[in-house]
């Protein structure tokens, strides 16, 4: 399929689709709201079904070409999307192609008025529109075979790729230049679920052949002649700027054809990695490093903890928390702590970019094509519109490559504006983990009253740590509060706290000048560590079984409880377990979908082993039932690197960690047995990227108090000795 | 230097401390095989020389002058290597990435060991990096690739 990246394929893009030989489908869709996530409703109805750009080509050998608005990084929106063509188009499956869309308004997120991939947002915000695509597509196929046909539209049935009328049958190659000839439908009307045969059948990856022969074409993967290589010196402190450089020493490396400054540091532009690399090992900067150069972890957790013990912002209040707290004759109390966290995509960031005199190209794997194209708009002085930004296959994202600054984009920009080149800007795995832009570190302070029947009466909770939103262009989501939703997400929403009638939440942020970013699952991924863990503790202050007090407390919320019984179920959960087998469980609801975990673990010489993880996920309409699971399996893993290995930490300004060896993720030898099961719904489609990495680290946290009757307060776990 | 990549033979101008990964991938423009750490802990970059699995990160061009080198490109036509087959069978990939380094890793091993078990499979594949969590599909379809690599020697 893909071969190297041809820098004309754009040309060729946009030549097919003005083709009258293919038919091309696309429709407007009104801009919602810019930045809610899909599950919190219903993306608006189109209010009208225009063409504008293309969505879905078919060609006369019947292949159809499906433009995905949303990046391809494993997450499977590669089969799920054209899944959704495919019903209602009543394609034949195996013609279906897909390609990466251009950057452009027309391929705007539906709620979020920007070309951008996140918040597991994909296959709910492009439910509607991707199935009326295809049933646009079919009414015209229809229309067109019904025309040559001489008869009526509605005597026309469609079929693994056809029109059949009468004893005739029209492929849709045969009819796609025809029906390109007519005006779109005014309105469609699509299936009903009952006659769905695609949506819901488990359907292998349409990606696979490419990614399993090497020809798929990741950022890193772009090549054409020109092309150069560069890699950036950056400081070694974030904030640090350049004072002065040397050389001499680098361009005298054999290869180096240019050293040139740039924003973020000094770049060493050359024929190819290796002397690029070389080139910069020979440069010296003298760094202004400023204040960062002072941060500390060991410092910066006491300053966390001098901050929870002030007023915060008021993230949630009702009752009289420190009275009933202060009477209470059963309480429990806790401090949680996370750490920084890299993505570490196995692809590291990079970027190309080739600029002439009235456009410029890029080629990369980014989540946030919009914001992309605009900063590199800005920076060589062109529009928007003459900015062609190319989405090749993404190495894995996890939210890394959604970037409010577009900061690699912005930087490979500046560089071959600087080298006057095309220019491959690569990050080496060291500018990956010491490169910035982690999960932010937090600390939790948790007091929580327990009434006479058990249940919670007062729930007192303080976090602290830094705003992801706060200084970017995004920073408009924050509300009059001064509160950032992805800060607190999954603590005063969540069932359990709302149900209390005496609660304080509370929010510090903290300053500083390390980037940070959302890290798959965002503020979930800290906030169900802590809630999900202190539940279990009220549960066993109180004296009952996780699971049954979970029952009492979620009472009244049945798809958070299907979920939990589900898992619960599945594992066995009160069976009894080999000897030196423990049980954790956890659920959590996060981007409209429900998952609980069972996690059995084990202690192995003093290490944490994860033997099996029984999970259960209500996403609501179960587009493609493989990739769900792949999904949890992967979220799980994900999650599963930061319950045991992972953490980002400072001293003198420096990041400790700088590659695999330090910055340890999951090995395959930690994987556990994981089996999901899927609840039957017929609810919206939720989010299946992140929902499955919050509920483990509680789970296995859980689970490790449950065996050893240590309950570990920080991830990653480290059992005391 | 000489060079043997996919049974082509190749006159490469690079310095000898130059690893092999950056000949394959900027020289020979054979992208198949990734770039992960540059460090030899993620196996994204693994290549056969001389039928043996090595780290191209960590492989020089000094020692490969004169050898035979296959990558993904050259496993086999048309995936149809029983690794490749079973990665299919099972929808082992995620993004893909560290792909072509657990495919040849995987092939290694069944080459030199028929019927791996799953601690075997821990030991060699343990040391290739996946952040999207393919693991679990991983060691089945090292199981399968084994059990369709003995069916076709039968």
């Amino acid at each position: 399929m893909s071969t190297v990246a041809d820098p004309t394929r754009r040309e060729f893009l946009r030549t097919a689709a003005l083709s009258a030989a293919g038919l091309v489908v696309a429709f407007y869709v009104p801009i919602g709201r810019r930045f809610a996530h899909a599950a919190e409703g219903p993306p608006a109805a189109p209010a009208a079904l225009a063409p504008a750009n293309a969505f879905l080509r078919i060609a006369p050998d019947d292949t159809i070409t499906v433009l995905l608005a949303h990046s391809e990084m494993g997450q499977g929106i590669w089969t799920a999307l054209p899944m959704l063509i495919a019903e209602e188009l009543d394609a034949d499956w195996s013609r279906m192609r897909v390609e990466h869309a251009p950057a452009a308004p027309v391929y705007a997120h539906t709620a979020w008025g920007i070309q951008a991939t996140g918040g597991s947002t994909t296959t709910g915000s492009e439910f509607d529109r991707y199935r009326q695509v295809g049933a646009a597509a079919r009414a015209l196929l229809v229309q067109a075979a019904a025309r040559r046909l001489g008869v009526a539209p509605a005597d026309c049935r469609t079929e693994n790729g056809a029109v059949v009328a009468g004893g005739q049958r029209l492929r849709y190659g045969e009819l796609a230049a025809d029906a390109a000839q007519l005006p779109m439908p005014a309105t469609v009307t699509l299936k009903e679920p009952q006659d769905w045969k695609v949506i819901g059948r488990p359907t292998r990856r349409l990606d696979t052949p490419e990614k399993i022969d090497g020809s798929a074409v990741f950022g890193l993967d772009v090549r054409f002649d020109g092309l150069l290589t560069a890699v950036v010196e950056r400081s070694p402190v974030f904030g640090g700027k350049v004072r002065s450089f040397d050389d001499a020493a680098a361009r005298a490396v054999p290869g180096v054809r240019k050293v040139v400054q740039v924003p973020s540091g000094v770049a060493v532009v050359a024929d190819h990695f290796w002397a690029a690399q070389q080139g910069r090992e020979a440069l010296k900067v003298q760094w202004d490093l400023g204040p960062g150069a002072s941060l500390d972890s060991g410092a910066m957790l006491a300053e966390f903890r001098r901050l929870a013990g002030t007023a915060g912002r008021s993230v949630a209040s009702a009752g009289d928390v420190p009275a009933v707290l202060a009477n209470s004759k059963r309480r429990v109390t806790a401090e949680y702590v996370v750490p920084y966290l890299a993505h570490a995509p196995m692809e590291p960031l990079n970027c190309t970019v080739r600029i002439g005199a009235d456009r410029c190209e890029i080629w990369t794997g980014t989540q946030f094509q919009t914001l992309d194209q605009m900063t590199a708009a800005r920076i060589t002085g062109l529009k928007p519109e003459q900015v062609e930004l190319h989405t090749t296959f993404l190495g894995g994202g996890f939210g890394r490559r959604a970037t409010p600054s577009s900061d690699w984009v912005s930087e490979a920009v500046h560089v071959a504006k600087a080298a006057g080149a095309p220019v491959k800007t690569m990050w080496t795995r060291e500018d990956d983990v010491r490169g910035g832009y982690y999960r932010p570190m937090f600390l939790h302070r948790v007091a929580v009253a327990l009434g006479d029947d058990g249940l919670p009466t007062a729930w007192d909770h303080t976090l602290v740590g830094q705003s992801v939103l706060a200084g970017t262009p995004f920073a408009a989501e924050i509300p009059a509060n001064g509160v950032d939703p992805a800060s607190v997400e999954g603590t005063a929403d969540s069932p359990y706290l709302k149900a209390v009638p005496n609660l304080r939440v509370q929010l510090h942020d903290y300053a500083s000048p390390i980037p940070v970013l959302w890290w798959r699952s965002v503020g979930h991924s800290h906030t169900a560590f802590v809630v999900e863990s202190v539940v279990d503790e009220l549960a066993r202050s109180a004296g009952v079984d996780p699971l049954a007090y979970r029952r009492r407390l979620l009472a009244g919320h049945p798809r958070h409880l299907g979920v939990l019984e589900l898992a619960a179920a599945r594992a066995g959960w009160g069976s009894p377990l080999p000897a030196g087998r423990g049980r954790g469980i956890a659920v959590h609801e996060s981007f409209g979908s429900y998952v609980a975990q069972v996690a059995e673990v084990s202690v192995q010489d003093g290490r944490i082993r994860v033997h099996r993880v029984v999970c259960a996920i209500d996403c609501g309409v179960a587009v493609n039932p493989m990739t769900i699971e792949a999904q949890m399996e992967s979220g799980i893993a994900f999650g599963l690197g930061a319950v045991l290995e992972s953490e980002i930490t400072f001293k003198d300004g420096r990041v400790q960690q700088s590659n695999f060896d330090d910055y340890r993720v999951l090995k395959l030898p930690q994987m556990p047995t994981v089996e999901v099961h899927i609840m039957p719904s017929r609810e919206r489609p939720g989010g299946v990227g992140e929902p499955g990495t919050p509920p483990i680290a509680p789970a296995v946290a859980n689970a490790v108090a449950a065996l050893t009757g240590q309950r570990l307060h920080e991830l990653p776990l480290r059992l005391r000795t | 230097m000489k060079l043997r990549v996919n049974g082509t033979e190749h006159e490469v101008a690079a310095p000898g401390d130059m690893p092999l990964l950056w000949i394959l991938r900027d020289l020979l423009g054979l992208t198949g095989t990734k770039y992960g750490c540059g460090v030899g802990q993620c196996g994204a970059c693994l290549v056969h020389v001389d039928g043996e699995p090595r780290r191209s990160c960590m492989t020089r061009a000094a020692a490969v002058a004169g050898k035979s080198v296959t990558t993904i490109e050259g496993l086999a036509e048309g995936a149809s290597h029983a690794v490749q087959r079973a990665w299919a069978e099972l929808d082992v990939v995620q993004c893909g990435y560290c792909q072509s380094g657990q495919i040849m890793s995987a092939a290694a091993l069944i080459a030199s060991n028929p019927r791996p078990t799953d601690a075997q499979i821990d030991a060699t594949l343990g040391k290739q990096l996946c952040r999207c969590g393919t693991y679990q599909r991983v060691r089945a379809a090292v199981h399968r690739a084994a059990e369709l690599h003995r069916e076709e020697r039968k």
